[in-house]
């Protein structure tokens, strides 16, 4: 196996005195698609939050640990902070657009980091588009404001605004459980396609979907990391009983 | 009859006598400075400056003086109080202040502030020109009226600004965008509509106070040249003229109050416009 992309060494989050991931351990291979499985609350997206350290941004949050991409502690002091999250293209739960036009929304991650060549930045917006697989909805409009697209077009655009700042990794948190089965579908196939180029870590309840593009699972029960492995495994000869059950359904 | 219908019934006929005592108590407002203003209004009362009598203009000439003295005060103190409101609303996101106990500090000095009287200001104003040996000026009179807008600005752009969810600010850090660049660049856009309703309302607070200018700012009948030059305003204009003796006064003072009247109309029928232009992109 390849060496792992991200590393997470005894994690802990707490908020305030609840102890949301409890001393979690892990690899996360590269160019590959790992699912966080598990049940709702259980700690998952806080774990996936504490890979871009934008756990950070909640009040009276504790962290102790150590997150290694590409064997540097993005949890250092030193480390900005900022050069981290660049690293890393997130797709939220729900789409996020931002109140700018569509060009703009795809525009915004390269113009920050110091693209300033008009042509430039038409050719990473198209490219990025096209990735995403938007481009031809909204080659005739891009003017427009990101909000008039619909949610799954929003969400493919958040898609492209995240690939634009090009990352090593794309993290999705729950990506299409705000969206109609076509659009979910849609965003199932673009993520299958970006792993040939990225890592991809998403969160999903969703065992089905996780099923179907996962290479790599981790599975998440009350903040403790309960089973992890290539996803052939895991969904096929689970070893842990907890495992067992959600995947039958009977804790969730 | 039904309980719950009738509680309905009740509460719906509420709103609306409520709705219709506060638009009444404006347009009878408005109404009463027209019918009293109307005659007394002249072309040469808002383009000439008083040709002596005490200042007023009761001898003659018109109050241009106090009609450029406001709009310098009321435009000057609303972009100091801006320049100073927006940084400090920025600051109050969580983003920035991580201790929410002290951002509620912040608010809770703020809302006192909200509280103390405008004259009180005022003196307090004119005790530090004292101390530092200035006179009754429109740099003073700048200076008082922006301290009189910070509270509601600052806490009308908080308003706004917390109104901003979460989840966008977050798409910009996840992008690797520092607190400013948010800030600036996403927060400030999406709020933009409630920012200019928090100018807007600071403004009006400014341009229509008497109190805080009357021991700093002073009065003349000439247009100020400079910020150490003492200056005229419409609120004080009103107040002089409405207490004079001489006839005539009193139509002058509804006069100016009208004129008062039409330049906030003027502005915020401005800005509305121009805000229509620029929240095109704001996500609902």
């Amino acid at each position: 196996m390849l060496k792992p992309h991200i590393s997470v060494q005894k994690l802990n989050v707490w908020y305030g005195r609840h102890h949301a991931v409890k001393d979690v351990s892990v690899d996360i291979p590269r160019k590959q698609i790992t699912v966080i499985i598990g049940p709702s609350g259980c700690g998952k997206t806080t774990l996936f939050r504490s890979l871009n350290r934008l756990v950070e941004l909640t009040e009276g949050v504790k962290i102790s640990g150590k997150v290694l991409v590409d064997d540097v502690n993005i949890y250092n002091p030193k480390i900005d902070v900022t050069e981290v999250r660049k690293k890393m293209g997130m797709i939220a739960q729900t789409p996020n657009p931002l109140p700018m036009s569509i060009y703009d929304n795809v525009a915004y991650g390269p113009k920050i980091h110091g693209a300033k060549d008009g042509k430039k930045l038409d050719g990473i917006v198209r490219r990025h588009l096209q990735a995403a697989g938007l481009w031809n909805e909204v080659k005739n409009r891009l003017l427009d404001p990101a909000s008039k697209l619909s949610s799954g077009q929003q969400q493919r655009l958040c898609l492209a605004r995240a690939l634009a700042v090009e990352p090593e990794i794309v993290l999705g948190d729950e990506p299409t459980s705000a969206l109609d089965p076509v659009s979910s579908q849609r965003i199932e196939k673009v993520l299958t396609n970006l792993k040939k180029n990225y890592t991809v870590v998403v969160v999903t309840h969703i065992l089905r979907q996780a099923m179907r593009i996962a290479d790599y699972v981790i599975f998440f029960y009350m903040g403790e990391l309960i089973e992890h492995g290539p996803s052939r495994e895991v969904f096929k000869h689970p070893r842990r009983a907890k495992t067992r059950a959600y995947l039958k359904g009977v804790i969730s | 009859m039904d309980r719950r219908k009738a509680e309905e019934t009740f509460f719906k006929w509420l709103t609306a006598i409520c709705t219709i005592i506060v638009v009444g108590s404006a347009l009878a407002i408005v109404v009463t400075v027209i019918i009293k203003g109307a005659p007394a209004l002249s072309l040469s009362m808002i383009t000439q400056t008083p040709s002596g009598g005490y200042y007023t203009g009761t001898a003659g000439g018109g109050i241009l003086n106090a009609i450029v003295g406001s709009l310098y005060l009321a435009f000057g103190a609303t972009a100091l109080a801006i320049a100073i409101s927006l940084p400090v609303a920025l600051f109050l996101q969580r983003d920035y202040a991580m201790k929410s106990g002290f951002t509620g500090f912040v608010r809770f000095v703020l809302d006192i502030l909200w509280g103390v009287p405008s004259i009180v200001l005022g003196m307090f104003m004119l005790t530090i020109m004292f101390f530092l040996g200035m006179r009754a000026s429109l740099g003073a009179g700048i200076i008082v009226l922006a301290l009189l807008e910070l509270p509601i600005m600052i806490r009308a752009m908080d308003a706004a600004i917390r109104s901003v969810p979460d989840k966008m600010k977050e798409a910009s850090y996840a992008l690797g965008a520092t607190r400013l660049e948010t800030s600036l660049k996403v927060v400030v856009r999406q709020a933009l509509p409630g920012l200019l309703v928090a100018i807007l309302l600071a403004f009006g607070r400014a341009i229509g106070d008497g109190a805080s200018i009357m021991l700093t700012s002073g009065y003349s009948d000439r247009i100020p040249t400079s910020l150490g030059d003492p200056v005229a305003s419409l609120p004080l204009a009103i107040f002089y003229l409405s207490g004079l003796p001489y006839s005539g006064a009193k139509e002058k003072a509804y006069a100016a109050a009208f004129i008062l009247l039409v330049i906030v109309l003027l502005v915020s029928m401005i800005s509305r416009y121009i805000l229509k232009k620029f929240s095109k992109y704001v996500v609902k």
